[in-house]
Protein backbone atom coordinates (compact mmCIF):
# COMPACT_ATOMS: atom_id res chain seq x y z
CA UNK A 1 0.00 0.00 0.00
CA UNK A 2 1.33 3.54 -0.97
CA UNK A 3 1.11 6.24 1.26
CA UNK A 4 -1.19 8.46 -1.26
CA UNK A 5 -5.11 9.86 -0.45
CA UNK A 6 -7.79 7.31 0.39
CA UNK A 7 -9.08 8.06 -3.82
CA UNK A 8 -5.52 7.63 -4.94
CA UNK A 9 -4.67 4.15 -3.48
CA UNK A 10 -7.99 2.73 -4.65
CA UNK A 11 -8.08 3.90 -8.27
CA UNK A 12 -7.53 1.36 -10.92
CA UNK A 13 -8.36 -1.77 -8.71
CA UNK A 14 -11.52 -3.45 -9.11
CA UNK A 15 -13.63 -3.96 -12.16
CA UNK A 16 -13.99 -1.87 -14.80
CA UNK A 17 -17.36 -1.95 -14.57
CA UNK A 18 -17.97 -3.19 -18.45
CA UNK A 19 -18.65 -7.01 -17.39
CA UNK A 20 -22.56 -6.69 -17.25
CA UNK A 21 -22.33 -4.89 -20.60
CA UNK A 22 -20.18 -7.72 -22.05
CA UNK A 23 -22.54 -9.62 -20.53
CA UNK A 24 -25.63 -8.56 -22.48
CA UNK A 25 -23.89 -8.07 -25.39
CA UNK A 26 -23.33 -11.78 -25.63
CA UNK A 27 -27.02 -12.80 -25.35
CA UNK A 28 -28.24 -10.11 -27.40
CA UNK A 29 -26.48 -10.95 -30.56
CA UNK A 30 -26.84 -14.64 -29.62
CA UNK A 31 -31.00 -14.21 -29.87
CA UNK A 32 -30.63 -12.34 -33.09
CA UNK A 33 -28.16 -15.34 -34.21
CA UNK A 34 -30.69 -18.11 -33.34
CA UNK A 35 -33.66 -15.94 -35.59
CA UNK A 36 -31.30 -15.06 -38.77
CA UNK A 37 -29.72 -18.58 -38.50
CA UNK A 38 -33.07 -20.00 -39.03
CA UNK A 39 -34.00 -17.92 -41.39
CA UNK A 40 -30.82 -18.29 -43.64
CA UNK A 41 -30.83 -22.33 -42.55
CA UNK A 42 -34.64 -22.23 -44.18
CA UNK A 43 -33.78 -20.15 -47.14
CA UNK A 44 -30.16 -22.38 -48.24
CA UNK A 45 -33.10 -26.01 -47.91
CA UNK A 46 -35.21 -24.24 -50.06
CA UNK A 47 -32.69 -22.59 -52.96
CA UNK A 48 -30.84 -24.17 -55.97
CA UNK A 49 -27.68 -23.66 -54.32
CA UNK A 50 -25.52 -24.51 -57.05
CA UNK A 51 -27.40 -22.17 -59.60
CA UNK A 52 -25.22 -18.85 -59.65
CA UNK A 53 -27.51 -16.68 -61.12
CA UNK A 54 -30.95 -17.57 -58.78
CA UNK A 55 -28.74 -17.18 -55.91
CA UNK A 56 -27.75 -12.96 -57.64
CA UNK A 57 -31.59 -12.99 -57.88
CA UNK A 58 -32.34 -13.81 -54.16
CA UNK A 59 -29.58 -11.62 -52.52
CA UNK A 60 -30.51 -8.74 -55.08
CA UNK A 61 -33.82 -8.98 -53.09
CA UNK A 62 -33.71 -6.45 -50.12
CA UNK A 63 -35.77 -9.23 -48.11
CA UNK A 64 -32.49 -11.75 -48.35
CA UNK A 65 -30.17 -8.57 -48.46
CA UNK A 66 -31.09 -6.71 -45.22
CA UNK A 67 -31.43 -10.18 -42.96
CA UNK A 68 -28.18 -11.37 -44.21
CA UNK A 69 -26.34 -7.84 -43.43
CA UNK A 70 -27.89 -8.21 -39.52
CA UNK A 71 -26.76 -11.63 -39.54
CA UNK A 72 -23.17 -10.99 -40.67
CA UNK A 73 -23.10 -8.44 -38.09
CA UNK A 74 -24.38 -10.23 -35.16
CA UNK A 75 -22.90 -13.10 -35.84
CA UNK A 76 -19.50 -11.73 -36.13
CA UNK A 77 -19.67 -9.68 -33.23
CA UNK A 78 -20.65 -13.28 -31.36
CA UNK A 79 -18.34 -14.79 -32.50
CA UNK A 80 -15.77 -11.62 -31.34
CA UNK A 81 -17.29 -11.60 -27.66
CA UNK A 82 -17.27 -15.49 -27.69
CA UNK A 83 -13.61 -16.17 -28.27
CA UNK A 84 -12.65 -12.91 -26.29
CA UNK A 85 -13.61 -14.65 -23.20
CA UNK A 86 -12.01 -17.89 -24.69
CA UNK A 87 -8.63 -16.29 -24.98
CA UNK A 88 -8.63 -14.58 -21.53
CA UNK A 89 -9.45 -17.85 -19.98
CA UNK A 90 -6.91 -20.08 -21.43
CA UNK A 91 -4.01 -18.02 -22.43
CA UNK A 92 -2.79 -16.47 -19.82
CA UNK A 93 0.39 -14.84 -20.85
CA UNK A 94 -0.09 -11.18 -20.69
CA UNK A 95 1.73 -10.35 -24.10
CA UNK A 96 0.17 -13.78 -25.99
CA UNK A 97 -3.04 -12.03 -24.41
CA UNK A 98 -2.71 -9.22 -26.09
CA UNK A 99 -1.33 -10.28 -29.67
CA UNK A 100 -4.65 -12.93 -29.42
CA UNK A 101 -7.08 -10.41 -29.15
CA UNK A 102 -5.62 -8.15 -31.55
CA UNK A 103 -5.35 -10.95 -33.86
CA UNK A 104 -9.05 -11.83 -32.99
CA UNK A 105 -10.27 -8.11 -33.55
CA UNK A 106 -8.35 -8.03 -36.86
CA UNK A 107 -10.11 -11.50 -37.87
CA UNK A 108 -13.40 -10.37 -36.87
CA UNK A 109 -12.90 -6.67 -38.67
CA UNK A 110 -11.84 -8.55 -42.12
CA UNK A 111 -14.60 -10.85 -42.12
CA UNK A 112 -17.20 -8.32 -41.84
CA UNK A 113 -15.91 -6.05 -44.06
CA UNK A 114 -15.40 -8.70 -46.87
CA UNK A 115 -19.26 -10.30 -46.23
CA UNK A 116 -20.41 -7.16 -45.85
CA UNK A 117 -19.01 -5.86 -48.94
CA UNK A 118 -20.01 -8.56 -51.35
CA UNK A 119 -23.80 -8.61 -49.90
CA UNK A 120 -24.20 -4.85 -51.06
CA UNK A 121 -22.29 -5.59 -54.06
CA UNK A 122 -24.80 -7.94 -55.08
CA UNK A 123 -27.80 -5.98 -53.63
CA UNK A 124 -26.73 -2.87 -55.51
CA UNK A 125 -26.55 -4.94 -59.13
CA UNK A 126 -22.76 -5.11 -59.05
CA UNK A 127 -23.17 -8.47 -60.10
CA UNK A 128 -25.06 -9.31 -63.29
CA UNK A 129 -27.30 -12.43 -62.63
CA UNK B 1 -1.16 -13.14 -15.70
CA UNK B 2 0.29 -12.23 -12.10
CA UNK B 3 -1.44 -14.14 -9.62
CA UNK B 4 0.21 -14.97 -6.35
CA UNK B 5 0.80 -18.61 -5.66
CA UNK B 6 -0.51 -18.89 -2.54
CA UNK B 7 -3.99 -17.42 -3.44
CA UNK B 8 -7.10 -19.91 -2.70
CA UNK B 9 -8.51 -21.91 -6.07
CA UNK B 10 -12.00 -23.32 -6.09
CA UNK B 11 -11.83 -27.16 -6.69
CA UNK B 12 -11.27 -28.25 -10.60
CA UNK B 13 -11.81 -30.54 -13.24
CA UNK B 14 -10.10 -33.60 -11.29
CA UNK B 15 -12.16 -33.46 -8.63
CA UNK B 16 -15.75 -33.54 -9.68
CA UNK B 17 -17.75 -37.02 -10.62
CA UNK B 18 -18.45 -36.54 -14.62
CA UNK B 19 -21.55 -35.41 -15.52
CA UNK B 20 -23.13 -35.10 -18.99
CA UNK B 21 -23.30 -30.81 -18.16
CA UNK B 22 -19.82 -30.87 -18.04
CA UNK B 23 -19.59 -32.58 -21.96
CA UNK B 24 -22.26 -29.75 -23.17
CA UNK B 25 -19.86 -26.61 -21.52
CA UNK B 26 -17.25 -27.74 -23.31
CA UNK B 27 -18.96 -28.82 -26.24
CA UNK B 28 -20.58 -25.19 -26.34
CA UNK B 29 -17.41 -23.83 -26.38
CA UNK B 30 -15.93 -26.56 -28.73
CA UNK B 31 -18.56 -25.82 -31.49
CA UNK B 32 -18.56 -22.09 -30.84
CA UNK B 33 -14.97 -22.20 -31.85
CA UNK B 34 -15.74 -24.32 -35.20
CA UNK B 35 -18.55 -22.09 -36.24
CA UNK B 36 -16.16 -19.03 -35.24
CA UNK B 37 -13.51 -19.88 -37.47
CA UNK B 38 -14.39 -22.42 -39.74
CA UNK B 39 -18.26 -21.93 -40.25
CA UNK B 40 -17.17 -17.74 -40.44
CA UNK B 41 -14.42 -18.50 -43.07
CA UNK B 42 -17.02 -20.84 -45.21
CA UNK B 43 -19.78 -18.10 -44.55
CA UNK B 44 -17.31 -15.18 -45.90
CA UNK B 45 -16.03 -17.28 -48.40
CA UNK B 46 -19.41 -17.92 -50.01
CA UNK B 47 -20.22 -14.39 -50.22
CA UNK B 48 -17.27 -13.52 -52.02
CA UNK B 49 -17.86 -16.66 -54.42
CA UNK B 50 -21.01 -15.43 -55.33
CA UNK B 51 -20.15 -11.62 -55.71
CA UNK B 52 -17.05 -12.63 -57.33
CA UNK B 53 -19.19 -14.10 -60.66
CA UNK B 54 -19.80 -17.45 -61.92
CA UNK B 55 -16.64 -18.51 -62.17
CA UNK B 56 -15.65 -17.88 -58.94
CA UNK B 57 -18.74 -19.53 -57.29
CA UNK B 58 -18.26 -22.55 -59.57
CA UNK B 59 -15.34 -23.31 -57.91
CA UNK B 60 -16.66 -22.34 -54.70
CA UNK B 61 -19.16 -25.14 -54.97
CA UNK B 62 -17.29 -27.68 -56.41
CA UNK B 63 -15.02 -27.31 -53.56
CA UNK B 64 -18.09 -27.03 -50.84
CA UNK B 65 -19.81 -30.49 -52.93
CA UNK B 66 -16.41 -32.44 -52.46
CA UNK B 67 -16.22 -35.31 -50.11
CA UNK B 68 -14.22 -33.36 -47.61
CA UNK B 69 -16.21 -30.35 -48.61
CA UNK B 70 -19.39 -31.71 -47.40
CA UNK B 71 -17.64 -33.37 -44.41
CA UNK B 72 -17.03 -30.27 -43.13
CA UNK B 73 -20.51 -28.78 -43.69
CA UNK B 74 -21.94 -31.93 -41.75
CA UNK B 75 -19.54 -30.83 -38.81
CA UNK B 76 -19.96 -27.26 -39.01
CA UNK B 77 -23.95 -28.26 -39.34
CA UNK B 78 -23.70 -30.42 -36.26
CA UNK B 79 -21.78 -28.11 -34.37
CA UNK B 80 -24.15 -25.14 -35.18
CA UNK B 81 -27.61 -27.32 -34.09
CA UNK B 82 -25.40 -27.92 -30.50
CA UNK B 83 -24.31 -24.59 -29.81
CA UNK B 84 -27.66 -23.50 -30.80
CA UNK B 85 -29.62 -25.93 -28.61
CA UNK B 86 -27.30 -25.24 -25.67
CA UNK B 87 -27.51 -21.56 -26.28
CA UNK B 88 -31.43 -21.81 -25.88
CA UNK B 89 -30.28 -23.83 -22.69
CA UNK B 90 -28.07 -21.21 -21.51
CA UNK B 91 -30.67 -18.58 -21.76
CA UNK B 92 -32.98 -20.62 -19.65
CA UNK B 93 -30.54 -20.94 -17.27
CA UNK B 94 -29.76 -17.10 -17.15
CA UNK B 95 -33.13 -17.14 -15.80
CA UNK B 96 -32.17 -18.87 -12.80
CA UNK B 97 -33.94 -21.88 -13.74
CA UNK B 98 -33.37 -25.22 -14.73
CA UNK B 99 -30.53 -26.50 -11.89
CA UNK B 100 -32.66 -29.10 -10.22
CA UNK B 101 -30.13 -31.96 -10.91
CA UNK B 102 -32.90 -34.17 -12.99
CA UNK B 103 -33.93 -31.31 -14.99
CA UNK B 104 -30.40 -30.03 -15.51
CA UNK B 105 -29.36 -33.32 -17.01
CA UNK B 106 -32.15 -34.09 -18.77
CA UNK B 107 -31.88 -30.77 -20.56
CA UNK B 108 -28.15 -31.27 -21.02
CA UNK B 109 -28.48 -34.51 -22.42
CA UNK B 110 -31.24 -33.94 -24.89
CA UNK B 111 -28.80 -30.72 -26.49
CA UNK B 112 -26.87 -33.41 -27.81
CA UNK B 113 -30.20 -35.73 -28.78
CA UNK B 114 -31.25 -32.61 -30.49
CA UNK B 115 -28.33 -31.35 -32.23
CA UNK B 116 -27.89 -34.99 -33.84
CA UNK B 117 -31.38 -35.62 -34.94
CA UNK B 118 -31.63 -31.95 -36.30
CA UNK B 119 -27.77 -32.91 -38.30
CA UNK B 120 -29.30 -36.37 -39.53
CA UNK B 121 -32.64 -34.83 -40.63
CA UNK B 122 -30.98 -31.72 -42.84
CA UNK B 123 -28.40 -34.61 -44.50
CA UNK B 124 -30.72 -37.61 -44.92
CA UNK B 125 -32.58 -36.01 -48.02
CA UNK B 126 -29.40 -34.39 -49.62
CA UNK B 127 -27.24 -37.81 -49.17
CA UNK B 128 -29.96 -40.63 -49.69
Amino acid sequence: MGSGTHLGRVRGLGSAKAGAHHWWLQRLTAVANAGLMIWLAVSLVRLPLGDHAAMIQWLASPLAAVPLLLLVVSVIWHLRLGLQVLIEDYVHDAGNRVAALLILNFYAAGAAAVAIFSVLKIAFGGVPA
Amino acid sequence: MAVSRSRPLSPHLTIWRWGVHMTVSILHRATGSALATAGVIGLVWWLAALAGGPESYAAFTECATSWFGRLVLIGLSWSFFQHLFSGLRHLVLDTGAGYELKTNRFWARMTIVGSVAATALLWAPILL
